[in-house]
């Protein structure tokens, strides 16, 4: 087991790196960096300016210096500086973070709370009329676009109350706060849902079909007690091992999302940052989502084989 | 791979005949909702094919006189802040969500295909290189991958369609690796091999089709994630450039402002994205029901 984790934790720095040297690469083949978009918008460009500003951004030097002037600076926690906004790049994603992360837990609560218990419905009733009515809808969650539903959240809210919920880091009220991070938690979360359900109802009917559950039925245990005693722990375990999936599902519903209402978190501080050709903050934002997305695999797969006897890892 | 042999099924539901129409309305009939979203993804393509013919007004000609029109017997589904009829920028934005979802899926696939084929097949370091790679481009959503490789590239159709196919790569080449590792202990190629076929016969005749099934499946379902990364990107501004009608592009960012005045430029287009991807997505799953029946629920 022990070996086994060495073993992981290798691999996820293995992954990590080159995840720094893909993106650090994709984004400098680009052709026009920041000082061409800065001096684009200023129109008559003196070529020594650039030249000097290239210099103070460290973008005349090689791309091999350039990368490892960033990890080093990663390595003792210093993430350089956002070109646009001239400050550390931990100071601008720091403050971020939270929001993102609220948003982010209210939207993973709201997916287990929904798609868990009615996948175990739809699964125990196979093939009746709920089912087939439950199985849609999941379906059609999976098909409607976040921000689609996100825009959608707004016009009934414009419709309801002649408002937009306007973000604010300090709700006063609990109905501010609800309509501040509750609503758009949902929007995301509506699509992790279906997907939980999808996978709760797929992996609980299997369950129902092993032996054991007919070894339970033939002692003749209630269709409760096989249902909900025997059966549905063992169908929740693979619905734990697919968070790993789940997040990086989140993450992408969060950018679209955060950006449809107006939130300042760091995944629409991303798509900004991406548009103005922000390296440092791209680079770093993008190294903390494969970090999350990885070390959400791996707290998965050590907490499988902590909840499921069955399971031990060896080499 | 295992496939339901539908005549005798058929025969033992009793049926006359397992040929032709009757074979079809059964399979209909069985897979009601595979059939809806199969008449969805064709009433798509048809559009997508026939736009010119449905479209009433050219999808990108100004008209400053009807700016935000409301639906009506002339436009249809309104019109934008342009003038542009919303109807005829739907039905030609099936063409950019077609082309981006057909286009990423085959090629995600068929680079898919390949590495996990060749990882499977020949093991070794060639296997150990590939699954890391494959982990790292794992590591990073969807969107986001996308979302970097756009910026990256520039915004425009071919772009995108690379953006949305290189992270579609690792599931593919997860599948057809794992299909592979377990055909290759399986007699039929040991037979193959002792009549000296060579190994790269052997992978495209023999193992190749047998891994078909999960593919296709597989293809289906991403095909709808396709089109819904595409939408997105164009949505947040980094996918399909002004002024091609991209249906995530209708939606963009002015699209909040219209949340009060213009509601219908919000509705339409979304109603389109949703409808197209749900029908891939109904008829994807009755397809895994009909040549995974492993997985059938």
């Amino acid at each position: 087991m022990f070996a086994y984790i060495v073993r992981r934790l290798a691999l996820m720095i293995v992954t990590l790196f080159g995840i720094s040297i893909i993106i650090f690469v994709l984004l400098r083949v680009v052709p026009g960096n920041i000082v061409d978009i800065l001096f684009d918008a200023a129109g008559f460009v003196d070529p020594t300016d650039k030249a000097n500003l290239e210099k103070e951004l460290g973008l005349d030097q090689p791309i091999v210096v350039q990368y490892l002037k960033w990890i080093g600076g990663l390595l003792h926690g210093d993430l350089g500086y956002s070109y646009v906004s001239e400050k550390p790049a931990l100071q601008e994603i720091l403050p971020r973070l939270p929001i993102t992360a609220k948003l982010a837990a209210l939207a993973l609560l709201f997916s287990a709370s929904i798609g868990i218990p009615l996948g175990v419905i739809s699964a125990v009733r196979q093939g009746t009329r709920l089912d087939y009515a439950l199985r849609v809808v999941s379906l059609s969650g999976l098909s409607l676009p976040s921000f689609w539903l996100g825009l959608l959240i707004l016009m009934a809210s414009v419709a309801m109350f002649g408002t937009m919920p306007i973000f604010n880091p300090n709700p006063k009220t609990w109905t501010e706060a609800f309509a501040i991070y509750a609503v758009p938690a949902m929007a995301v979360g509506f699509r992790s849902a279906a997907l939980t359900m999808r996978i709760t109802r797929s992996s609980m009917l299997e369950i129902l079909r092993q032996d054991y559950i007919r070894t339970a039925r033939a002692k003749g245990a209630s269709e409760r007690s096989v249902n909900y005693h025997h059966a549905l722990k063992n169908a929740v375990l693979p619905v734990i091992t697919v968070i790993g999936i789940e997040a990086a599902f989140l993450i992408g519903g969060l950018i679209v999302t955060e950006t449809v209402f107006n939130i300042p978190g760091i995944a629409r501080f991303l798509v900004e940052a991406l548009r103005w050709r922000d390296y440092p903050i791209v680079q770093n934002l993008v190294m903390l989502i494969a970090l999350v997305v990885v070390l959400a695999n791996f707290t998965v797969d050590m907490l499988y084989a902590a909840i499921d006897p069955r399971i031990r890892y060896t080499d | 791979m295992a496939v339901i042999n539908y005549d005798s099924e058929l025969r033992r539901a009793g049926a006359h005949s397992t040929h032709g129409w009757r074979k079809l309305t059964y399979l209909a009939q069985r897979h009601l909702l595979g059939a809806i979203g199969l008449v969805i993804m064709v009433l798509f393509v048809l559009a997508a094919l026939l736009a010119d013919f449905i479209a009433r007004y050219d999808p990108l000609s100004v008209d400053s006189l009807h700016r935000l029109a409301s639906p009506s017997a002339q436009h249809w589904l309104g019109t934008d802040s342009f003038g542009r009829d919303v109807w005829s920028r739907i039905v030609h934005g099936a063409r950019i969500s077609l082309a981006v979802g057909v286009g990423s899926t085959l090629l995600g696939s068929s680079i898919g295909v390949i590495v996990g084929l060749a990882s499977g097949y020949l093991s070794g370091w060639v296997d150990l290189v590939f699954q890391r790679i494959t982990d790292i481009l794992q590591a990073l959503p969807l969107l986001v991958l996308a979302l970097v490789m756009t910026a990256a590239l520039g915004p425009s159709l071919p772009n995108v369609i690379i953006a949305i196919a290189i992270p579609l790569i690792p599931t593919v080449a997860r599948v057809i690796r794992a299909n592979t590792l377990a055909l290759r202990e399986l007699p039929f190629i040991e037979a193959a091999k002792s009549v000296g076929m060579s190994e790269t016969r052997i992978a495209l005749r023999h193992v190749l089709p047998n891994t078909l099934a999960p593919l296709i499946v597989l293809m289906t379902a991403q095909l709808g994630s396709t089109i819904l990364t595409e939408a997105s990107l164009s949505f947040l501004g980094l996918g399909i450039p002004e002024p091609y009608p991209s249906w995530g592009r209708m939606l963009s960012e002015s699209a909040a402002e219209y949340v009060r005045t213009a509601p219908w430029l919000v509705i339409f287009p979304g109603v389109a994205i949703s409808l197209a991807v749900f029908g891939t997505n109904l008829f994807g799953d009755a397809l895994r029901d009909i040549l995974d029946p492993r997985q059938r629920g």
